[in-house]
C-alpha cells in the first residue's frame, strides 16, 4: 500500500507527497511563526530553569575551582590510599591559593555538607596558609587532629570533581563510611526522605478528602438548574478569588488555641479551658487549609465530566431493575473517571509540590518537602535544593506515568 | 381490545401532574390499556406525553390520582422494581460496557446465572439480527444499530411492558420507516404490551392499536388510527393527524347528526355534526383534501356544491395537490389522483367542489 501511495504524482508529474508538502508549507510556517512567542517564552522561563536545576543537583565547583594540586595527587593516587606528606603538601599549596581567592569558606561548606562540622577546619587552615611549615603531615594534625580522617578525604576527592551524587546521597539519607561504603544516616537524622515519603502521604491524604468532598458537591452542580447552579459554583469558586494569605489566615483565626473553634467548644462546655484542641500549626493544619485551597481543583474537573452525562443513563439502570447504589456503582461512577483522573492528578500535583500553606500554618511536623527545598534556598545551598527538587519532580513524573498506565492520559478531562 | 377498568393491564385514574405547584402539566388522566396493546401517545412537545411516560416509569411521582399495573397501584414502586423495559430517545446504551455487557446488565442486577444470563442474550440480539455484535461498545455502531440493541436490552429480561420514548427520532426517514415495522412485529410476536410516545403522526398510525392525543396536558382523543384519521372528535386533533381544510361557518341547519353550514360568504356546505349541537352556532368544518370531489358523478346527489378557483397545480407523481380558493380560504387544497385519462385543471379556472357529507365534519371553534 504504502509503495504504491509514494509513487503517486500529481498531473504535472510532481511526486505527489511533495506537492501535499510544499503547498501546506505556507500554513505550517505561519503557524510555527504564530506560536513562535510562547515557545521562546517557555524555553527562557521553563525549560532552561529545569534543566539548569538539574543541572545544579549533580554539578557543584565551590571546592573543585580552589584545589588543582588536591585533584592532580587525586588523580595520581587510586581511591582508598592514605593521604601522605605528597597530599598534605597539596592541600597547603591549595588552602594558599583559597586564602588569596578568599574561597575557603565555599570550599569548606562544600565538604561540611557530607562530613559536618569540617567547614571550621579548612577556613582556619586557610587563614593561617602562609605560615604552613613542612612536613605538612604533622602541621595540619597539630592544627586538627581529624585531617588525617578517611571520610574527610573521602569527601574532598568526590568534591574535587564537580559532577556529584554526593546531593543525592544526602537527600536519601545516606553517607559514605570510612570505606567508601553507602550507609544509612544516624535513625535521629533521617530528614529527607521520610519527609519525601511523608509529603506524598499527606498528599494522598489531601487528594481523598478532596475527593470525597467534592465528589457530592459536583454532582449537585451538575444536576441543579442552572440558576441555581450558578450561585452553587460562584461558591466553589470563592476560595480562587481570595487571596492565598487572607484565607490561610482566616484558618489561622478559626483554628488557633484561642481561636473562633475552640473558644465556641469551651464556651459549650464540650471541652474543658485546658483541653483546648491543637488544630493548627500541626499536620491537621496543613490538611485543613490545604484540602480548602484545592477543593475547587478537584470540583471543577468532576464537574465538566458530570455535567455531559446524560440523566438517561441512570434512569435506564433503573428501569432495567439496579438499585440506585447499583445504578451509581456499575453505571455513573464509571463514566466520572476522566473526571475523577483529571482531579486526583491535579490536586495530588499541586498538594505534592505546596510550600506556602504549610509554611504558614505546618508548624513542626506539618512541613512538606517544598519547605526544604525552600530552606535549603535560603541557605544558598543550590545544589541540594536541585537535588531535593529534582526528587519531588522524578516522583510526580513517576505517578504521571502510572495514572497513564492504570487509566490512560488521553482519558484526561479538565474542563 | 379496551379492557374494562378492572381487568385492565396498565391504568391511570385521575392522575395529576405539576411540576412548579402552580400550573398543570396533566389534567385529569384516564387512561386504561388492555394486556398485549400497543398504545401511542401523540402530541406536540409539551403536551404532557412523556410525563405521562415517565410516571408510568417511576421517574416522575403522580401529583395526584393513581398508576395501576397489572392490579397493583405502582404509584410507591421504586422504578427498579416495576419490571418496566424502557428503549430511550438518545437510546441511553451505557458507553462503557459493550453490547454483550449491556444485554447482561439487567440480568445480573436480578442474580441471573452466567449460562442463563448467556442464552438470553444471545436470543435478544438475534432477535433484533445483531447477534455479532456482542463484542462492539456503543460508540463503534451506527444510530439504527444502536437502537436495536437499546430495543434488545429493554426487551432482554422479560417485561410484560414495554416504553419507548420516541425511539426513533434521532434515524433517518429510510430507518425509521424499517425500524417501525420491526417494532409492530417484535410487539406481536412477543404479545408485548407496548406504550409508545412520538409526535411523529406517521409513527403513530402506523405502528399503534390504538391512539392517545395529547395536547395541554390532556387526552383529546383516544381511538384506534382508522378512526382518528377519519373521525377527529375535536379541531385540535382534525388538525394535528394528517391534513385537513377548514373552513369557519355557522350551523343553518342540523338535523340529528346531519347539519348544513353557511359560509362566510353566504354559500352553504353539507357537514357531519361532531361537536356542535344547536342552530347559530359557530363551526369549524374539517374535510381530507383527499376526500374533495369536483366532478359531478363522484358528489352524492343533492348534496350542496360550491365554488372554488383553481390557484395552483403541484405535480408531486402519485397525486396532484390543487390549492384553491374557496369561500374566501386561499389555502383549501385539493387531491386527485394522476391517471392517463384524468380532467386537465388549470390555474384561474372555476369548478365547483362538493364532498359526501360523512367526510366534512363540524367541529369546535378554536
Amino acid at each position: 500500500m504504502s509503495d504504491v501511495a509514494s509513487q503517486l504524482t500529481t498531473a504535472d508529474g510532481r511526486p505527489l507527497k511533495a506537492a501535499l508538502a510544499s503547498a501546506q508549507a505556507r500554513a505550517k510556517r505561519r503557524a510555527f511563526f504564530l506560536v513562535l512567542p510562547l515557545l521562546l517564552f517557555i524555553l527562557i522561563t521553563f525549560a532552561v530553569p529545569i534543566g539548569q536545576m538539574l543541572q545544579r543537583s549533580v554539578y557543584n565547583d565551590q571546592f573543585s575551582k580552589s584545589v588543582p594540586a588536591l585533584t592532580q595527587w587525586f588523580a595520581e593516587n587510586p581511591k582508598g590510599s592514605a593521604p601522605d606528606e605528597a597530599a598534605f603538601t597539596a592541600l597547603a599549596s591549595d588552602l594558599l591559593l583559597m586564602k588569596e581567592t578568599r574561597a575557603a569558606g565555599d570550599a569548606g561548606t562544600r565538604i561540611n555538607y557530607v562530613v559536618s562540622g569540617t567547614r571550621s577546619m579548612f577556613t582556619k587552615a586557610a587563614r593561617g596558609a602562609d605560615k604552613l611549615e613542612p612536613p605538612y603531615m604533622e602541621t595540619f594534625l597539630d592544627l586538627d587532629e581529624d585531617w588525617d580522617e578517611p571520610q574527610i578525604w573521602n569527601a574532598m576527592r568526590s568534591a574535587a570533581s564537580p559532577w556529584t551524587l554526593d546531593f543525592y546521597t544526602i537527600a536519601f539519607d545516606l553517607e559514605r563510611d570510612a570505606d567508601g561504603k553507602l550507609q544509612k544516616v544516624d535513625e535521629n537524622q533521617r530528614v529527607y526522605f521520610r519527609l519525601y515519603i511523608r509529603t506524598f502521604v499527606l498528599a494522598s491524604v489531601i487528594t481523598a478528602i478532596c475527593l470525597v468532598l467534592a465528589f457530592p458537591i459536583a454532582h449537585l452542580l451538575a444536576t441543579l438548574p442552572m440558576a441555581k447552579a450558578n450561585l452553587l459554583m460562584i461558591l466553589v469558586l470563592l476560595p480562587f478569588w481570595t487571596s492565598l494569605l487572607v484565607r490561610t489566615t482566616s484558618w489561622i483565626v478559626l483554628l488557633q488555641g484561642q481561636g473562633v473553634i475552640n473558644s465556641v467548644l469551651v464556651a459549650l462546655g464540650i471541652i474543658s479551658d485546658d483541653g483546648r484542641i491543637q488544630m493548627i500549626y500541626n499536620q491537621t493544619g496543613t490538611i485543613i487549609a490545604m484540602v480548602h485551597i484545592l477543593l475547587p481543583f478537584m470540583v471543577l474537573p468532576l464537574y465538566s465530566v458530570m455535567r455531559v452525562i446524560p440523566v438517561s443513563y441512570t434512569r435506564a439502570a433503573r428501569s432495567l431493575g439496579a438499585t440506585s447504589w447499583t445504578t451509581f456503582r456499575r453505571i455513573y461512577l464509571p463514566q466520572t473517571i476522566p473526571g475523577i483522573g483529571a482531579g486526583v492528578l491535579l490536586v495530588f500535583i499541586l498538594a505534592v509540590g505546596y510550600y506556602i500553606t504549610p509554611a504558614l500554618v505546618g508548624g513542626a511536623d506539618g512541613q512538606l518537602f517544598s519547605n526544604m527545598v525552600q530552606f535549603h534556598m535560603t541557605k544558598a545551598n543550590w545544589s541540594m535544593a536541585a537535588a531535593l527538587a529534582t526528587m519531588l519532580l522524578v516522583g510526580v513524573l513517576v505517578l504521571y506515568w502510572l495514572y497513564d498506565r492504570l487509566i490512560g492520559i488521553d482519558k484526561l478531562k479538565l474542563g | 381490545m379496551v379492557g374494562s377498568r378492572d381487568d385492565a393491564f396498565v391504568s391511570f385514574e385521575h392522575v395529576q401532574k405539576s411540576y412548579d405547584g402552580e400550573t398543570l402539566v396533566v389534567k385529569d388522566l384516564n387512561l386504561q390499556l388492555a394486556k398485549g396493546e400497543f398504545l401511542t401517545m401523540l402530541g406536540p412537545s409539551g403536551s404532557g406525553k412523556t410525563t405521562c411516560l415517565m410516571m408510568l416509569a417511576g421517574f416522575e411521582t403522580a401529583t395526584h390520582g393513581e398508576i395501576r399495573l397489572d392490579g397493583k397501584p405502582i404509584n410507591q414502586v421504586p422504578p427498579h422494581k416495576r419490571g418496566i423495559g424502557m428503549v430511550f430517545q438518545n437510546y441511553a446504551l451505557f458507553p462503557h460496557m459493550t453490547v454483550g455487557e449491556n444485554l447482561s446488565f439487567p440480568l445480573e442486577v436480578r442474580g441471573m446465572g452466567k449460562s442463563e444470563r448467556e442464552a438470553k442474550i444471545k436470543r435478544a440480539l438475534d432477535m433484533v439480527q445483531m447477534g455479532a455484535f456482542a463484542n462492539r461498545r456503543p460508540a463503534q455502531m451506527s444510530g439504527g444499530q444502536q437502537q436495536r440493541i437499546a430495543l434488545a436490552r429493554a426487551l432482554v429480561f422479560d417485561p410484560k411492558l414495554v416504553l419507548m420514548d420516541e425511539p426513533l427520532g434521532a434515524l433517518d426517514k429510510q430507518l425509521r420507516e424499517h425500524m417501525q415495522f420491526e417494532i409492530k412485529h417484535l410487539h406481536e410476536s412477543l404479545g408485548i404490551t407496548v406504550v409508545y410516545v412520538t409526535h411523529d403522526q406517521g409513527e403513530a398510525l402506523t405502528m399503534s392499536d390504538r391512539v392517545a392525543v395529547f395536547n395541554d396536558g390532556r387526552i383529546q382523543q383516544l381511538a384506534p388510527p382508522a378512526e382518528l384519521y377519519e373521525r377527529p372528535q375535536n379541531s385540535f386533533v382534525a388538525g394535528f393527524i394528517g391534513e385537513n381544510n377548514k373552513l369557519a361557518g355557522v350551523i343553518e341547519d342540523i338535523d340529528g347528526d346531519r347539519a348544513v353550514v353557511r359560509l362566510e360568504n353566504g354559500e352553504q356546505i353539507d357537514a357531519t355534526a361532531v361537536n356542535v349541537k344547536e342552530k347559530g352556532e359557530k363551526t369549524l368544518v374539517s374535510i381530507r383534501p383527499e376526500r374533495v370531489e369536483f366532478k359531478p358523478d363522484l358528489i352524492p346527489a343533492g348534496s350542496h356544491t360550491i365554488d372554488a378557483q383553481i390557484l395552483e397545480i403541484i405535480y408531486m407523481g402519485d397525486i396532484l395537490r390543487a390549492r384553491m380558493r374557496v369561500a374566501g380560504n386561499d389555502e383549501f387544497v385539493m387531491k386527485y389522483r394522476n391517471t392517463i385519462d384524468q380532467t386537465q385543471l388549470t390555474p384561474g379556472q372555476h369548478i365547483r367542489i362538493g364532498w359526501n357529507p360523512l367526510d366534512a365534519r363540524a367541529l369546535d371553534m378554536i
